[in-house]
């Protein structure tokens, strides 16, 4: 009846885990008691829940990636500490078991779910205002993107609590992942998460690209989109062209898990080299995937707050392009030490050095962007600096790790772990925060608080270099990574210099926090509003409706006459929101509930399939078709906003622009 | 604001700097033998030419920051200028030609050091052969030659080529000694290749270097570098031992263990690596010098060994 599922696999056992488990219970019973309390359900359901407005799931989305965040790093903390402590027959406080267990998920979620989820929330709520679009092209898809990645995340959570998660590290290597060395339902858990969450990312893919493809603001040619877009816009192709590969590789690995078949495993004909080919063939456009928006984050901030253009554009185009392009070519620098021939091993290598060249042009394109600038060293600024320092580094790093006879002795070391946390946290995650810091006002109305910001970025920043340069040190011993135990005495020090800087970067983190928390608290101040919709003085589309935006984006869809076109009307003093102006009814989606229903329902499916409950799985599986179908015939989808609606909401943004004015 | 940067920035490059120097008597920066000395030369050379440009990248980013700020009024503002050819020319130049020169060196040392490719420096001297067999969670060594088989520790004469053939009887994991060099992956129904060499007597560390499972962070082996008269006593040693390795123990060493004692056979039998390759192969193994499939003939090849 329960399939694999029996109370054994409840871990009552570890402490640590019931410790959890009764935190995040009682959380969650506080969070439902104060939504009661406040009778605020119906609001959520009918706003939020159902939204299919990309604003609003784009906040959903940075909800969500700041809860892995959380959750990520708590594994990070418990691995680090670990580390500090099993040494010289010491075991430390995690067995195998348990930590095999963390930092795969630790991976795993920082990549899928804090990564991912967060540069897919900045897409949403930046790339429509950007390109002055009024949603996206496919808002239910939207929607039904968000609840996919919900629901596994919520699956990975669930595997603290029932059963086990993967052992295998965040790509699950078979033949280590095959159910003969891994008889348990933790890589089921891990194939079923990341697959859920893969047919959210790659609908976000379509959606994002198609929008930007066909509803651009009339004017806005290619080279007049803004660098952000641009950099979404090759993202969007790197994930249509890679997740259906991390499907197709998952995919196998579930068919010899659950079928018995032999693509992977070591007999009957399996080749596990196949599916390190093929996972990286996903895993290396993922990490562009990631940095590219970064980069386009970077390069708005470093405008705005130089007071100048970008320097540079068709450059920052051109390289961005060419960095899409050479990620689809690399993958198999991650497997030098396979044993494949010279030549080979040459080419790929050549190839990932060669992606360094337009990743140079860009960091001296925002250098000279500074250059003969205004720089204003606003909490955003100081992320960007920080990220042109760190990742400047990391990248260094990461051409030597590219030369094939170098990552012979540094393939799977720390010196690894070190790399890519570099570029990750120094690249990824910097320009993510700055991207927060900048948008936060255009998505809420009023500011982040500039002082607690900085004391975040300090302690990111020194923490970063505290917990990961020593990584590098210890690469270069012969540390390799996923070890639980160790007895050698030069490690031992450079672990607790890494642990200190754990530390540290927890303490960054309660600075968020606290962030977020004063700038709520005083969101009312008059320092804080946002008014004017344009609190940086910024140069693009996004700033010219107010903050937040009406649901509908822009009342009057705007003409482009110049790359950076809100600063170009600004300068010519052409009224970018016609105030005043005809309105005409707008043609907007209605929020639906079946994403969320499709998302509840593959949650269903994946558990039980995972636990091997096949009644629950076939509910699970018509649930999911059968709100589909509903959803398809239904034909109630869209509606007209009234002029009069439109001319009530325009003209309180025009009092509120004439109540800034007057204050200056 | 300059209070806080600029420490940071001798700090940095004091960091960076310590990193070559100071690293004189970390592992895989004090190889002891010529592959790992290489490789050295090749970590340090890459390092050095794109410091060229990372460490302007840092300095600039420091001053122009700083020069241009808000609050200096003094400073040139241009608000409109966004293009220069001549500075695009130089940051397409600058580092296509340091990527150059590293394409340059990534070519001749992929060919080099190629871990398949016999080491030719000591090309009058006869290499040892060495057969690994990675297990759940210890490591088998086989010499062909001398008939003889341990577990996690190994030794070979210094200033010899010696040329291992890798397998796993279980999953992936990756064969390295950071002193010496080169890792190559160890798969089952696969062989890899690798050749190493020490150049100075020593006993090194040995590990794997892939995760696979509970009893990796104890899957560590001693690889001795001995003298000759030492090497042939270290034989001696081992061929006095009273147990012997053959397809009737065979799966009881290869059941997973973790903490695995160092473990010396008088006896391999005849064959042993071959059988471990081919029994995922449906009892082919590739002949080494046609490239071909052939049946393994040994006794080994319908041992019924775990699956």
């Amino acid at each position: 009846m329960l399939g694999k599922l029996s109370w054994s696999d409840i871990p009552f056992d570890v402490p640590i885990l019931v410790g959890t488990f009764a935190g995040a219970a009682i959380a969650g019973l506080a969070v439902l008691g104060l939504i009661t309390y406040y009778g605020k359900w119906g609001y959520l359901w009918k706003e939020w829940l159902t939204s299919v407005d990309h604003k609003r799931l784009g906040v959903m989305y940075i909800v969500l990636a700041l809860v892995a965040l959380f959750r990520g790093f708590a594994d990070a903390i418990m691995m680090r500490s670990q580390l500090a402590l099993a040494y010289a027959g010491n075991p430390g406080y995690l067995p195998p078991h348990h930590y095999d267990q963390i930092f795969s998920a630790h991976g795993t979620i920082m990549i899928f779910f804090m990564a991912m989820a967060f540069m897919t929330g900045l897409m949403n709520v930046i790339v429509p205002l950007q390109i002055g679009a009024r949603d996206v092209a496919f808002p239910f898809l939207n929607s039904l993107s968000f609840w996919m990645t919900t629901v596994s995340f919520v699956l990975i959570n669930v595997s603290l609590f029932i059963g086990e998660f993967s052992q295998c590290g965040w790509l699950a290597y078979p033949p280590l992942s095959e159910s003969q060395f891994s008889p348990g339902v933790g890589v089921d858990y891990y194939i079923w998460a990341v697959q859920l969450s893969g047919v959210g990312t790659l609908l976000t893919g379509v959606n994002f690209f198609t929008t930007i493809v066909k509803m651009r603001a009339p004017g806005m040619t290619y080279m007049k989109m803004p660098v952000f877009t641009w950099t979404i816009f090759c993202t969007t192709v790197l994930i249509m062209v890679a997740f259906p590969i991390l499907t197709v590789a998952l995919g196998l690995l579930g068919l010899d898990r659950y079928l018995g078949m032999h693509f992977f495993t070591n007999d009957g004909g399996g080749n596990q080299m196949l599916y390190l080919s093929v996972i990286w063939a996903w895993g290396h456009p993922e990490v562009y995937i990631l940095i590219l928006p970064a980069f386009g984050a970077f390069s708005e901030i470093t405008q705005t707050f130089s007071r100048k253009p970008l320097f540079g554009y068709n450059t920052m185009v051109y390289a961005t392009c060419s960095i899409m392009v050479l990620s689809l070519v690399v993958w198999v620098h991650h497997f030098f030490t396979m044993g494949a021939g010279p030549n080979v091993n040459a080419f790929f290598g050549i190839m990932t050095m060669i992606i360094a060249i337009p990743t140079g042009v860009k960091i001296f394109n925002w250098l000279f962007t500074m250059y003969k600038g205004r720089v204003e060293f606003h909490a955003t600024m100081y992320w960007v600096i920080g990220f042109m320092i760190t990742f400047t580094i990391g990248g260094m790093t990461g051409v030597m790790l590219a030369i094939p006879a170098a990552d012979f002795v540094l393939h799977n070391s720390l010196f690894v772990i070190a790399h890519f946390h570099n570029v990750i946290i120094g690249g990824v995650y910097f320009g993510y925060v700055a991207a927060m810091n900048f948008w936060f006002p255009k998505a809420f109305g009023f500011k982040l608080n500039e002082a607690w910001g900085k004391r975040a970025f300090w302690f990111w920043f020194i923490g970063f270099y505290f917990a990961f340069m020593p990584l590098y040190v210890l690469g270069f011993m012969g540390m390799t990574r996923r070890m639980n135990h160790y007895d050698n005495p030069d490690w031992y020090p450079w672990l607790l210099v890494a642990e200190f800087g754990a530390v540290l970067i927890a303490c960054g983190i309660v600075c968020q926090l606290t962030q977020l928390y004063v700038s709520i608290r005083d969101r009312n101040l008059a320092e804080n509003r946002d008014l004017t919709g344009d609190p940086w003085n910024a140069r693009t589309l996004e700033w010219s409706t107010s903050s937040p935006p009406p649901f509908y984006n822009f009342a009057v869809v705007p003409t482009v006459h110049d790359l950076d076109a809100f600063a170009h009307d600004k300068e010519a003093g052409i009224d970018t929101r016609a105030a005043g102006a005809d309105y005409q009814p707008i043609h907007m989606p209605k929020n639906t509930s079946a994403g969320f229903f499709v998302g509840a329902f593959s949650l269903v499916l994946g558990f039980a399939a995972i636990w091997y409950i096949w009644w629950l799985a076939a509910i699970g599986l018509i649930g999911v078709i059968a709100t589909v179908i509903a959803r398809s015939s239904n034909n109630d989808v869209d509606y007209y906003v009234p002029v009069s609606e439109v001319a009530r909401i325009e003209n309180e943004h025009t009092r509120n622009l004439m109540a800034a004015q007057a204050a200056e | 604001m300059k209070k806080k940067i600029l420490p940071r920035l001798s700090s940095l490059l004091s960091l960076s700097s310590a990193f070559l120097l100071a690293g004189c008597d970390w592992d895989t920066l004090n190889p002891k033998g010529v592959i790992g000395v290489q490789e050295k030369s090749l970590i340090l050379t890459s390092t050095y030419a794109m410091l060229l440009v990372v460490v302007p990248v840092i300095v600039l980013t420091l001053l122009f920051a700083w020069q241009y700020r808000q609050s200096n009024t003094s400073a040139e503002y241009l608000p409109k200028w966004s293009h220069s050819n001549k500075i695009e020319i130089v940051i397409w130049v600058v580092p296509s030609l340091i990527i150059l020169f590293l394409a340059v060196l990534t070519y001749q040392t992929c060919m080099s050091l190629d871990p398949y490719r016999p080491i030719d420096e000591e090309a009058n001297v006869k290499p040892i052969h060495v057969d690994v067999v990675a297990l759940d969670w210890k490591w088998l060594f086989v010499y062909p030659d001398e008939g003889i088989a341990t577990v996690n520790q190994m030794a070979f004469p210094v200033n010899t080529p010696v040329e291992f053939r890798i397998t796993s009887d279980s999953v992936m994991n990756s064969f390295f000694i950071p002193q010496l060099g080169s890792m190559v992956y160890a798969m089952a129904g696969m062989q890899t290749q690798l050749h190493l060499i020490s150049n100075e007597a020593g006993n090194y560390a040995g590990e794997s270097a892939n995760f696979s499972g509970r009893g990796f962070s104890d899957m560590r082996f001693r690889a001795l570098a001995l003298s000759n008269d030492d090497y042939a006593a270290w034989v001696q040693k081992v061929k006095a031992s009273s147990e012997q390795l053959d397809s009737s123990n065979y799966p009881k060493l290869a059941a997973p263990s973790e903490a695995n004692p160092v473990e010396y056979f008088s006896h391999a039998e005849p064959g042993l690596f071959d059988g471990i390759v081919a029994k995922y192969n449906n009892g082919m193994v590739m002949d080494k010098s046609t490239g071909k499939m052939m049946h393994v003939q040994s006794a080994m090849s319908d041992m019924n060994m775990k699956e």
